[in-house]
């Protein structure tokens, strides 16, 4: 007799997906439910470092696509909910437990947007690095978060194309230009860096994550990925990555970067961070104001339904 | 990693699933998507609405923003059946009749294409 978590794994190994409602180990359940709801959460607030520059932009056709980027991480966010919910989790509990502080977003968010370049700087390093984590996640052995991650993926380069052109623009552009290119690159280089997490030597989890094929590739490895494609980006560009430790090693094949200020990561991800008050308090708030229209909605529907029958 | 934020050392790295309020907010609606003419509609997603018109709205914002559909379909989440999780496995199972199947038939090859 095989045990329900030996075909569980057996399933799995076999590099079929998880549907739901199938059966799965507690464990494989709760950690999905963490990993989806953190990163709709991240999307949703994810809204906001951008939303910022929205009434700022420098030119109608700029402001228009950064619209409809902002619009897509909407949308991530709501395929992330929909995922999650096959889980068991309701959206709304979700919502008020990001609220109440229960529920993390990723700590790149609680960084400030100060200039025209940080939207470029995002949709080329924060984007970029989304991008190299959710294409390993699209062949993530759950089902509905897999298929989240394909539609994510497609809409994902669009936003690390439009990034990288606004620093191509202001790279051609006068001296100022690019020093604010430059200096969004300075600001944004090393978060994006943490955006991958602690090292694997200290990262929790990861081996389960690994064998239950939620993760497949480790936090180091898909940084370094990160960092080989985008060191070649950046002297394109002209500008001068942030760290002096940064060099091509030819006996790995790979850029050797210095290191991290896990410091300053720790202090970010326990709430310490420029913006993580701001961040949420603004959540809270938009939430707090749209609860009239959601209250009409329901009434509206109340009474057409009455009508009806 | 990127959007999933790390176990501070101490930490728990269980998350609450609910706030003990049960909210339920909208009803939730499957979405449905035929990407072309010629092909059936396709299950794409799910969302919140208060009712059809705005689920309908809310569909083609979230789920066909560039083109991915030339019809949509959304219905109650709570209006589809489907079989309970052991019958489901039993269903699967039982797909073993393989002289179904036109593989399961030697035709010699002088007949020709059949
Ligand atoms: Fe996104
Ligand atoms: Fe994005």
């Amino acid at each position: 007799m095989t045990t329900p978590e030996e075909k569980f794994q057996a399933l799995i190994d076999a590099e079929e997906k998880v549907e739901p409602p199938d059966w799965m180990p507690e464990g494989y359940r709760k950690n999905l439910i963490r990993q989806i709801a953190q990163h709709a959460h991240s999307e949703i607030i994810g809204m906001q470092p951008e939303g910022n520059w929205i009434s700022r932009a420098p030119t109608l056709h700029r402001k228009a696509i950064l619209m409809a980027k902002v619009q897509d991480e909407a949308g991530h966010g709501l395929y992330l909910y929909s995922a999650a919910e096959t889980l068991g989790v309701k959206r709304d509990e979700m919502q008020e437990l990001l609220h109440q502080g229960k529920h993390k977003y990723s700590s790149i968010f609680n960084y400030p947007t100060l200039s025209w370049a940080d939207m470029g700087a995002i949709g080329w390093l924060v984007d970029g690095a989304a991008i190299t984590n959710q294409v390993m996640l699209t062949r993530c052995s759950y089902g509905p978060y897999a298929r989240a991650m394909v539609r994510i993926c497609k809409e994902e380069s669009f936003h690390q194309r439009q990034g990288y052109e606004i620093l191509i623009r202001l790279c051609q552009g006068t001296s100022e230009q690019k020093e604010m290119a430059q200096d969004a690159l300075d600001r944004w280089w090393w978060p994006s860096l943490m955006m991958f997490g602690p090292h694997d030597s200290e990262s929790t989890h990861t081996e389960q994550s690994m064998e239950w094929k939620i993760k497949r590739v480790s936090n180091d490895d898909l940084r370094q990925q990160f960092v080989d494609m985008t060191v070649p980006q950046a002297e394109y560009l002209g500008l001068e990555i942030p760290d002096p430790e940064l060099r091509w090693n030819p006996e790995r094949g790979h850029y050797d970067f210095g290191e991290i200020d896990w410091e300053e990561f720790w202090r970010v991800v326990k709430g310490n961070g420029p913006m993580n008050r701001e961040r949420l308090e603004h959540k809270v708030r938009a939430w707090e104001e749209g609860t009239w229209v959601r209250e009409a909605a329901a009434a509206h529907a109340a009474k057409k339904a009455a009508r009806a029958a | 990693m990127t959007y999933e934020v790390p176990v501070a050392p101490g930490e728990s790295a269980d998350i609450e699933e609910t706030t003990g309020s049960e909210r339920e907010g909208w009803p939730l609606w499957e979405v449905f998507v035929r990407a072309r003419r010629g092909i059936s509609h396709v299950h794409i997603g799910s969302l919140h609405a208060a009712d059809p018109e705005s689920a309908l709205q809310n569909a083609r914002d979230v789920y066909t923003r560039r083109g991915e559909g030339v019809s949509v379909w959304v219905v109650p989440s709570e209006q589809v059946y489907a079989f309970e999780p052991e019958a489901a496995a039993d269903y699967v199972e039982a797909n073993e009749k393989v002289y179904r199947l036109a593989t399961a038939y030697d035709i010699p090859d002088e007949v020709g294409q059949m």
